[in-house]
């Protein structure tokens, strides 16, 4: 076969080219363009070379933050799934309560985020929240922004009541997508709850799962507004997550360069554990 | 061990699914349940299965009232339309899943999926998950789990409407087979007259949530208890036109009239409805007692060895129109008037209520 050579069909892609390079390849290529090179900030450059790669890979403050995001990311992923998995069970499948029930779920993610984190801030205030109040109230001593294991709570607390909402109605599309006749089936066979559970429902949830998953990981590890909203990162720096950490270093201390090559090692750090995620969720199916 | 119904009648919120029916099935035979698409056979296999409780009524099983008594101590076992496998299990995991919830020893599990398996000839495919399957080869899967635990009651839901027609024919050779040396009573739902027929046994015709006859599915296709079972057990449906009796003459309108066959003309003069099946009704004149009659002709569909032909008698009064069935292609015009022969021998006579008048 022939193939037509046309050099005008260019120039139907080129619009799409434009928007790409604008809002994503040129940004990145910007940041790469400072990660190897030191500036002083009135447009002149140095060569630096991956100094700043060094710099931060080696750097305590970079990884006590990357410990800190790891542990938030598990934690919050190890409540969320499970506890997703396990509303969208017990919620109906028909009924004049499906509505309700769907929509309850979803308002938390109406939410915007910045209100979400002010929302927890007012909540947990020792003084003046129900939250804080309750717990003091209770004999419990808690003052989320003074004890960094009250923050951790609170901040783990707000996720999980924002975002568990999105796993809960992805297994519940996957739930009430099972034909009723499999139900039946395994009626017949005399299959325990558990059973059901283990063999029909969650196999048949398997692919919304894999989304959720991915979808919280990364959304978590990306995730800056609520908690600098909350406590801002502290107290110390207790609760400062590796985007939290990104921002002071590049506009609180205007270290460019930094900056520029943790950008770049988040960005990787992300990439590389959602591939793993993927490819480890998705072995099954390829066999 | 026969299966009873007694009055099992189901309704679900103020909506009857199933009215009160009566319904004896005999082991060893093909006991079919005939009807269209929401007639309440999925309802009524449900109700014998022990998956839906009835609101009234008994379900008795080898003279053991089972009513209420849950599925899963009835050794039932059922094949759906749809394909219904566990999905993360390999087909052997699938045919033995109702063994081992039994708590069967390990090497009889074995034999009997190997066995199963050679039957359905699934054999090579044992290490496979459903998902690997063709459609033909996860129903068979399916039917292997069914078949394997030795069920007292095995109900097959339109088993063969999802697959090919290859595929269905095929299987549905096999299936006498695979229930030759059973001791179980054995139900199969189906929209299809053909299967039916195909299947033998006996069949129960069902329509908008009754059973309108049950018996010997020959006796039930040739002598129909009422309009609704004759017309449940056509394909293409039953041609039907109201009549009039004078004497020993038939009257089909202005169209046609012939003389009655001699228990029809012992009944008192007045109103019938004859019936008379597509292959009756052909282009050349057939059968013991051809009748002739005109009509407009609305429709031709030629398959390979016969001729359809869909036509009106006289003015279109919303009726619905004639089907002819002729052997051989036939090249009829469409919008003109075509000279059909009713073989009028093999012609059904029904009261105006339906009731069929022996003839």
């Amino acid at each position: 076969m022939n193939k037509t050579v046309n050099h005008k069909a260019w120039f139907l892609v080129l619009p799409v080219l434009v928007l790409v390079a604008f809002n994503a390849f040129i940004p990145l290529m910007t940041v790469v363009n400072y990660s190897v090179q030191e500036t002083f900030g009135d447009n002149t450059f140095f060569w630096a070379g991956l100094i700043w790669f060094e710099d931060v890979l080696h750097s305590e403050r970079f990884h006590a933050a990357l410990v800190r995001q790891l542990t938030f990311t598990f934690t919050i992923l190890a409540i969320e799934i499970p506890l997703g998995v396990v509303i969208a069970l017990t919620m109906p499948k028909r009924g004049i309560w499906v509505p309700v029930c769907l929509v309850t779920m979803a308002l938390p993610l109406l939410i915007p985020w910045n209100v979400v984190g002010a929302i927890w801030n007012i909540f947990a205030l020792p003084e003046i929240g129900l939250l804080g109040q309750v717990l003091n109230g209770l004999g419990i001593d808690y003052n989320f922004t003074r004890q960094p294991g009250a923050a951790w709570f609170t901040l783990i607390a707000m996720d999980v009541w924002h975002w568990t909402s999105l796993v809960v109605l992805l297994a519940y599309a996957g739930l009430v997508s099972i034909p009723d006749a499999f139900y039946q089936a395994a009626k017949i066979d005399g299959a325990s709850t558990w059973a059901i559970f283990r063999h029909i429902q969650l196999p048949k949830m398997k692919r919304v799962l894999t989304i959720a998953v991915l979808l919280r990981f990364m959304d978590s590890f990306n995730i800056y507004t609520e908690p600098f909203v909350l406590t801002g990162g502290g107290p110390g720096n207790s609760t400062t997550l590796l985007s939290i950490d990104l921002v002071k270093l590049a506009l609180g201390q205007f270290d460019l360069g930094p900056a520029a090559a943790m950008s770049l090692i988040y960005f990787l750090i992300i990439l590389a554990l959602s591939w793993i995620f993927y490819t480890l969720m998705m072995r099954d199916e390829e066999r | 061990m026969p299966l009873d119904l007694k009055g099992v009648s189901k309704q679900v919120g103020g909506e009857t699914h199933i009215y009160p029916t009566d319904l004896t099935l005999e082991p060893g035979v093909f006991n079919i349940l005939l009807g269209t698409t929401g007639a309440g056979k999925t309802t009524l296999m449900q109700l014998m299965a022990g998956l839906e409780r009835p609101t009234a009524g008994e379900v008795w099983f080898g003279g053991v009232n089972v009513t209420g008594m849950p599925v899963q101590k009835r050794n039932v076992s059922m094949v759906h339309q749809q394909f219904i496998n566990y999905p993360n299990m390999s087909v052997f995991e699938n045919i033995a899943s109702p063994l081992r919830v039994a708590r069967m020893p390990k090497a009889e599990i074995k034999a009997r999926v190997e066995r199963m398996a050679d039957l359905l000839k699934l054999t090579p495919l044992l290490g496979r998950r459903p998902s690997e399957l063709s459609g033909g080869q996860q129903q068979r899967c399916a039917m292997a789990r069914a078949l394997v635990k030795d069920a007292s009651l095995v109900l097959l839901d339109e088993p063969l409407a999802n697959l090919d027609f290859k595929l269905r024919e095929e299987l549905r050779d096999e299936l006498p087979r695979l229930f030759a040396d059973r001791d179980c009573v054995v139900v199969y739902a189906t929209t299809e007259p053909v299967e039916a027929l195909l299947l033998g046994g006996n069949t129960a015709t069902v329509f908008q949530g009754r059973v309108a006859q049950f018996g010997p599915t020959g006796e039930v296709y040739r002598r129909p208890g009422t309009l609704t079972s004759a017309q449940v057990f056509s394909e293409p449906p039953i041609n039907t036109a109201p009549v009039t009796k004078d004497g020993a003459t038939i009257r089909l309108g202005e169209h046609t009239d012939w003389t009655a066959p001699p228990p029809i003309q012992a009944l008192p003069d007045g109103a019938y409805v004859f019936g008379i099946r597509p292959h009756h009704v052909t282009l050349a004149p057939d059968g013991t007692h051809p009748v002739a009659i005109d009509g407009m002709v609305l429709v031709t569909e030629l398959s390979g060895s016969e001729s359809v032909v869909h036509f009106r008698l006289g003015a279109d009064d919303g009726a619905a129109p004639w089907v002819s069935q002729s052997h051989g292609i036939h090249a009829v015009p469409v919008g003109q008037v075509a000279r059909l022969h009713m073989d009028v021998a093999q012609g059904l006579y029904f009261e105006p209520d339906g009731a069929r008048i022996a003839a």
